[in-house]
C-alpha cells in the first residue's frame, strides 16, 4: 500500500504547487519591469524599496549594459521603463517607436571620480598622483560604449594628460568593471562613478577624487517608458515617483546630480 | 577591415595556446593514461573543470592570481616590469587554463586506445618507456594528436568571458573578436558584428566538421 501511494502523492503535491503558483501571480497587480544601467542599480534598489514603501506597486530590477539591455527591448523583452545610462539611446527607441514619444527625461547625472586604492593623502594626492603618472595602469570604461569612459578621456584631454598616459590605460567595457580592476589591484588607479564610491561607505579602501564638473560634459542619464507599456498604470505611477522630490533626494545622496 | 587586428590577435592567441598546450598536455595524457595512481581521479577532475566552470569564475580568480601585490602576479611584475593583467601573456596563461581539457582528453583517449600488450611488448624488448612512447605510442595516435590541436584551437579562438574580464581591451594587444564582437553589438554597429560572426561560425563549423570527418572516437567526456 506505501508504495501505491508514493507516486500518488507526489502528483498531488504537484498539483497543488501548480495551482498555488499560477494563484499567486494571478493575484498581485502586475509588477513593474525597470531596465537599469547596471551603473545605477544600488540607487535604483533603494529607490525601489522605497517606493515599494509607500505603493503597492511591486518593482522588478533588471541591470545590465545599456547596449544590452537596448538591444533585448528592441528584440521585445517585456519591460515597462528603461534607466540608460546616456541620452542617445533613449532617443533611439524614442525614435524607433520602442519607447513612448515624450517620456524621455533625465533622471540623473552622473558624476565621475578618480580612484586610487593606495592611500596617497586625500583628494589632493589622487589629483597629483595622476599628473605625476606614477602608476602603471590606470582603467578607464570603454569610451565607445561608456558615457563614463568617453568623460574619462575629455578629462584626460582637458589636462593635457592624454597623449603621455597612453601607454598606461586600460579599459573595462564599464565602470564596474573598472571598479573591479581597481579593487583587486590589477589596475592601482581608475575613473569610475562617484556613486561607486559613495555606496562604498567607510569600507572604502584608498583614496578618490571627485572630478570638478568643468573638466567634462555631463554624463546625463534618461529614463524612457516603453511604449508597450504606455497604457500602464504601475509604470506612470513608478515614472512619476522618479521625478518626485523624496527620489530626487535620494539619488542625489547617491553620488548623483539632478536637474534643475 | 578596422577588424584585421582582433582577427590577427585571435589567431596568434590561439596558435600559441595550442604550442603550449602541446607541450604541458602531452606528457599529462601520457602519465594519465598510463598511472595506476590513486591520484588519477583527483587530476582527471582538475583536467575536466574548466568544461564546468563559467569563463567568469575563470577570470574572476585570474584576475585575483593576476594582482601585483598577489605571490604570481608579483613575480611576474618583477621579472618582465609588466602586469599579467591587459597583456598577451595572461592571455596566453587564461587560455592555456581554459583550453586544457580540449587538449587532454583527447589525447588520452588517443594514449589509451594503443593497447597495453604493445607497450609491453615493447618493455619485454628493452624499449625505456621513453622509446616506448616515442616509437610505439606515439605514431598510432597522430590522430587524436590533430584532433587536440584543432579543439584547442578553435576553443580558444572562441574565448569571451575569461579575456573580457582580464584583457583590458586593448588593441593590438588584448582586443580578441569575441571581445570585438560583444562591442560592435553593444554600440548597435550590427553590420561590423555580422561579418566577424559569419567569420566565426563558418569557422567553428568547418572545424567540427573536419574533426568529425577525421575521427568521431575523441569526443569530450564531460560536455
Amino acid at each position: 500500500m506505501p508504495l501505491r501511494q508514493g507516486p500518488r502523492f507526489a502528483m498531488i503535491a504537484l498539483w497543488a504547487a501548480i495551482a498555488c503558483i499560477s494563484a499567486c501571480s494571478r493575484g498581485a497587480e502586475q509588477p513593474v519591469m525597470v531596465a537599469t544601467a547596471s551603473n545605477f542599480l544600488s540607487v535604483a534598489e533603494a529607490l525601489e524599496r522605497d517606493f515599494e514603501g509607500q505603493s503597492d506597486v511591486a518593482v522588478n530590477l533588471v541591470s545590465g549594459s545599456t547596449g544590452q539591455l537596448y538591444t533585448q527591448i528592441t528584440h521585445g523583452a517585456p519591460y515597462d521603463i528603461f534607466l540608460a545610462a546616456d541620452q542617445r539611446r533613449p532617443e533611439m527607441l524614442e525614435e524607433a517607436g520602442y519607447a513612448q514619444e515624450g517620456s524621455r527625461f533625465t533622471y540623473a547625472i552622473g558624476r565621475l571620480a578618480l580612484w586610487s586604492r593606495d592611500e596617497v593623502g586625500g583628494p589632493d594626492g589622487v589629483d597629483a598622483r595622476l599628473r605625476n603618472g606614477d602608476f602603471r595602469a590606470l582603467a578607464i570604461a570603454n569610451p565607445d560604449l561608456a558615457p563614463y569612459g568617453a568623460a574619462a578621456i575629455e578629462v584626460l584631454e582637458a589636462l593635457g594628460l592624454q597623449e603621455a598616459l597612453q601607454g598606461q590605460l586600460v579599459r573595462g567595457q564599464n565602470v564596474g568593471q573598472v571598479y573591479a580592476l581597481v579593487a583587486t589591484g590589477n589596475a592601482e588607479m581608475g575613473f569610475v562613478a562617484l556613486s561607486q564610491m559613495m555606496a562604498q561607505g567607510d569600507d572604502l579602501q584608498g583614496d578618490f577624487w571627485e572630478v570638478p564638473s568643468m573638466l567634462y560634459a555631463p554624463i546625463r542619464q534618461d529614463g524612457v517608458l516603453l511604449t508597450g507599456s504606455a497604457d500602464n498604470p504601475a509604470a506612470a505611477a513608478f515614472l512619476a515617483y522618479l521625478g518626485s522630490e523624496r527620489a530626487r533626494r535620494i539619488i542625489a545622496r547617491s553620488g548623483y546630480g539632478v536637474e534643475e | 577591415m578596422p577588424d584585421f587586428g582582433a582577427v590577427l590577435l585571435s589567431l596568434q592567441l590561439a596558435l600559441v595556446t595550442t604550442l603550449v598546450l602541446l607541450a604541458l598536455g602531452i606528457p599529462l595524457a601520457w602519465w594519465l593514461s598510463s598511472t595506476r595512481s590513486k591520484a588519477k581521479p583527483i587530476i582527471e577532475a582538475v583536467t575536466a573543470l574548466p568544461l564546468v566552470l563559467p569563463p567568469t569564475v575563470i577570470g574572476f580568480y585570474l584576475l585575483v592570481l593576476f594582482n601585483p601585490e598577489a605571490p604570481i602576479g608579483g613575480l611576474w611584475v618583477s621579472l618582465t616590469g609588466g602586469t599579467l593583467s591587459f597583456s598577451f601573456a595572461g592571455l596566453v596563461i587564461a587560455s592555456v587554463v581554459y583550453s586544457l581539457p580540449f587538449m587532454v582528453q583527447p589525447l588520452q583517449t588517443a594514449f589509451e586506445s594503443v593497447g597495453r600488450d604493445q607497450r609491453e611488448a615493447a618493455a619485454i624488448l628493452r624499449a625505456s618507456p621513453f622509446d616506448t612512447f616515442r616509437s610505439v605510442v606515439l605514431p598510432q595516435s597522430r590522430r587524436g594528436l590533430l584532433t587536440a590541436c584543432i579543439l584547442t584551437f578553435a576553443h580558444t579562438i572562441g574565448e569571451f568571458g575569461v579575456v573580457l574580464m582580464v584583457g583590458g581591451n586593448i588593441p593590438e594587444r588584448t582586443r580578441v573578436i569575441s571581445i570585438a564582437v560583444y562591442e560592435h553589438v553593444e554600440n548597435i554597429e550590427y553590420a561590423e558584428a555580422h561579418i566577424l560572426s559569419i567569420g566565426l561560425l563558418v569557422f567553428s563549423f568547418v572545424t567540427l566538421l573536419g574533426v568529425y570527418a577525421l575521427n568521431g572516437r575523441y569526443r569530450l567526456r564531460v560536455s
